[in-house]
């Protein structure tokens, strides 16, 4: 064994794009769960984002336009979500599933002509200056913009959760969405556009799988990350700088356990490989245990302006 | 099913119909498959077989599949429910089928199964492989003599004989042109996900492998290495050809049609036996895809007349001397693999280096 043949910096610098597609749809689905919905279809409008945005910048020839693609395929699907669930008082629960169902069959069926093809290249933002210190400077500096993006929207989504007053309605119709209603704020509205938020978010996610991290286009290609994503909104208990944390540790531990094989680490291959799984497991289990789970109090329920 | 089919058969007959064109229905031919059939690896492959059994027989065959079954208990129902909707023969294609193929063959005794790369048989239950390992002998030999770190990655899936024949294949031919050789191996634990794919190719490549080989289904590893430039890949159980010349600079292609349009016909002709099939270059089972000219012209000679020596038997890909890892003594000067020891592979070959997971 010879850990010296892992470079930390290379390491940590392909952590954070390992985590990035994670980071996105799990950021997206903490708010659309903050305004008491759960949509589990995550990995359906993922794989749909995955798909467009990768259709789209084959065929522009540009990522950016691709990435914007996919975030408003996400959001038009989570409107089938949202309208559903919202409106027709449908379960949260089954519609979610069958969003996933449908994604996953709906990108197939647009991606049959995009098969082995290649995606437009994005270039990496050697950030000036910044780029050249030393340590810092590879590790975060020289990145694509959407893990910068990816962190933007971090920081905005804590600032307007915590911050300002459409945050604190947000949290209200969560909360208990009888009280906000009686209040005059309308659920459903605030609802519709936090599901679309989710969905955009997740859609930008799925096409950082197949426009950088992978790129190219394989059907089914984001494999459950999101699922993973659900999961990390869970372990963040809502919090939107923890969900930079659970992803960024789900992300590191995966592959930190690849290098650690390659370099022939003597540590059981299968230890290594569910190594993220069960840490994930064992962070929840030590949430649960604290009691204040976070949760919010309408999660999951559905909303009736009658009732 | 059968039953209905039997009392509509007498009843067309009963009816004075000319029998045979209604009674005589087409040959229904299933097909398990463990990734999507757009997976342009494995997967994809098995599909092209299929396609090119609908082109051979036409309207007396009717195809059917499921994609993404997961290896695991749930496999057991989906064979089920493919032999409960009346297919006549039954392809599984992939080694984690192995137990539910065993298990759903002995509860339809008229159905013929084949299950690919596994080891148990039964009357109604055939097996075939392919033996990729003459294959990974080739791409051996062109890591070795093209590498400039010495060092060789290899993305494995899961720790089972067909995967550990290919590595030590590969090793041993790479070992042989370029003794300074050194093995890095991933066990990816996945035959598809091409997330994962991509990062261990990544994981590979940053600590300084300049030859990608993988055995995993997807494309991924190809696109990493080519965003790396300067790393050299090969295509696995598909050409790949789309990441030709550089870095997929050859491929081990599967070709799977000749044997599938055998058996169904074995079936329509009632021909059909319990078999186990093991077919190489020789057969034309494994393919070896066209070596680009990023190899340099004297070293693609040595890799194609390698090739046709596995092809014509004359060279067999596990030639002694050869030792086991722990350094045990495993076949003499000039001694050849049995079949047996092959199936079973379960030890590297001397020089590898870390411990095969336990599967």
């Amino acid at each position: 064994m010879d850990l010296g043949q892992i470079n930390p910096l290379l390491l940590l610098a392909s952590l954070m794009v390992a985590a990035t597609p994670i980071l996105l749809a799990a950021i997206g689905e903490a708010v659309v769960e903050k305004s008491g919905v759960l949509n589990l279809g995550v990995e359906g409008m993922m794989i749909t984002g995955a798909v467009v945005g990768f259709a789209i910048g084959v065929n522009t020839g540009s990522p950016a336009v691709g990435f914007v693609a996919a975030a408003a395929a996400g959001a038009a699907l989570s409107m089938l979500f949202g309208v559903l669930v919202l409106y027709l008082m449908s379960n949260q629960v089954a519609t979610g599933l069958g969003l996933t169902l449908f994604g996953l069959g709906l990108s197939s069926l647009i991606g049959k002509p995009y098969e082995g093809m290649k995606a437009p290249s994005m270039a990496k933002w050697d950030i000036p200056v910044l780029g050249d210190i030393p340590v810092l400077g590879p590790i975060l500096f020289r990145h694509d913009p959407m893990v910068y993006v990816s962190l933007i929207i971090v920081a905005v989504t804590w600032y307007v959760l915590t911050r300002t007053r459409a945050g604190l309605i947000l949290r209200g119709v969560g909360e208990n969405h009888d009280a906000a209603h009686a209040l005059g704020y309308k659920v459903v509205r605030v609802r519709l556009l936090a599901i679309a938020f989710g969905g955009a978010c997740a859609g930008l996610g799925g096409a950082y799988v197949s426009l950088v991290r992978v790129p190219q286009w394989v059907e089914g290609m984001t494999a459950g990350a999101g699922w993973i994503a659900l999961a990390i909104v869970v372990f963040a208990s809502w919090r939107p700088w923890r969900v930079l944390l659970g992803a960024y540790l789900f992300g590191g531990i995966t592959v930190l356990q690849l290098n650690l094989q390659a370099a022939g680490a003597a540590i059981p291959v299968e230890i290594l490989a569910m190594s993220p799984y069960v840490v994930t497991i064992l962070v929840l289990v030590v949430i649960s245990l604290r009691g204040n789970h976070g949760a919010p109090g309408s999660l999951g329920r559905i909303f009736h302006a009658t009732h | 099913m059968r039953a209905v089919k039997t009392l509509l058969a007498s009843v067309a007959v009963a009816a004075g119909l000319s029998g045979a064109a209604v009674a005589q229905d087409a040959t229904k031919v299933g097909f398990i498959f463990v990734g999507p059939i757009g997976d342009g690896g494995w997967t994809y492959e098995h599909n092209q077989a299929r396609l090119a059994v609908e082109e051979e027989f036409g309207d007396q065959v009717e195809t059917i599949y499921q994609e993404s079954v997961p290896e695991g208990a749930d496999a057991e129902r989906a064979i089920t429910q493919m032999a409960l909707a009346g297919a006549d023969l039954i392809f599984t294609t992939s080694f984690g089928y192995m137990d539910a193929t065993v298990a759903v063959a002995e509860k339809f005794p008229d159905i013929k199964f084949e299950h690919a790369t596994g080891y148990k048989t039964a009357p109604n239950l055939s097996v075939y492989s392919a033996r990729f390992y003459e294959g990974r002998a080739v791409q051996g030999h062109i890591a070795g003599k093209m590498t400039k770190s010495n060092i060789v990655g290899y993305i494995a899936s899961f720790p089972i004989p067909e995967v550990i024949r290919g590595i030590n294949s590969a090793y041993i031919h790479a070992k042989k042109v370029n003794p300074d050789v050194q093995f890095k191996i991933i066990w990816a634990y996945t035959w598809f996900d091409p997330a994962k794919e991509a990062d261990a190719a990544k994981a590979l490549i940053e600590q300084g492998a300049d030859v990608i080989l993988q055995h995993t289904d997807s494309t991924a590893p190809q696109a990493a290495a080519q965003e790396a430039g300067n790393i050299i890949t090969f295509g696995q159980a598909s050409d790949m050809s789309e990441y030709a010349p550089m870095p997929r600079v050859s491929s081990i292609i599967d070709n799977w049609a000749p044997y599938y349009i055998a058996r169904t016909k074995a079936v329509m002709d009632g021909t059909w036996e319990s078999t186990s099939t093991w077919d190489g270059i020789g057969a034309g089972m494994v393919g070896i895809g066209e070596i680009t000219d990023a190899v340099p012209a004297d070293v693609k000679a040595e890799a194609e007349a390698l090739r046709d020596a596995l092809g014509s038997g004359e060279y067999h890909a596990f030639t002694g001397p050869l030792n086991k890892q722990d350094g045990s003594a495993w076949l003499a000067e000039g001694e050849t693999a049995d079949d047996g020891t092959l199936a079973g592979m379960d030890f590297y070959v001397e020089g590898i280096e870390g411990e095969i997971p336990s599967s």
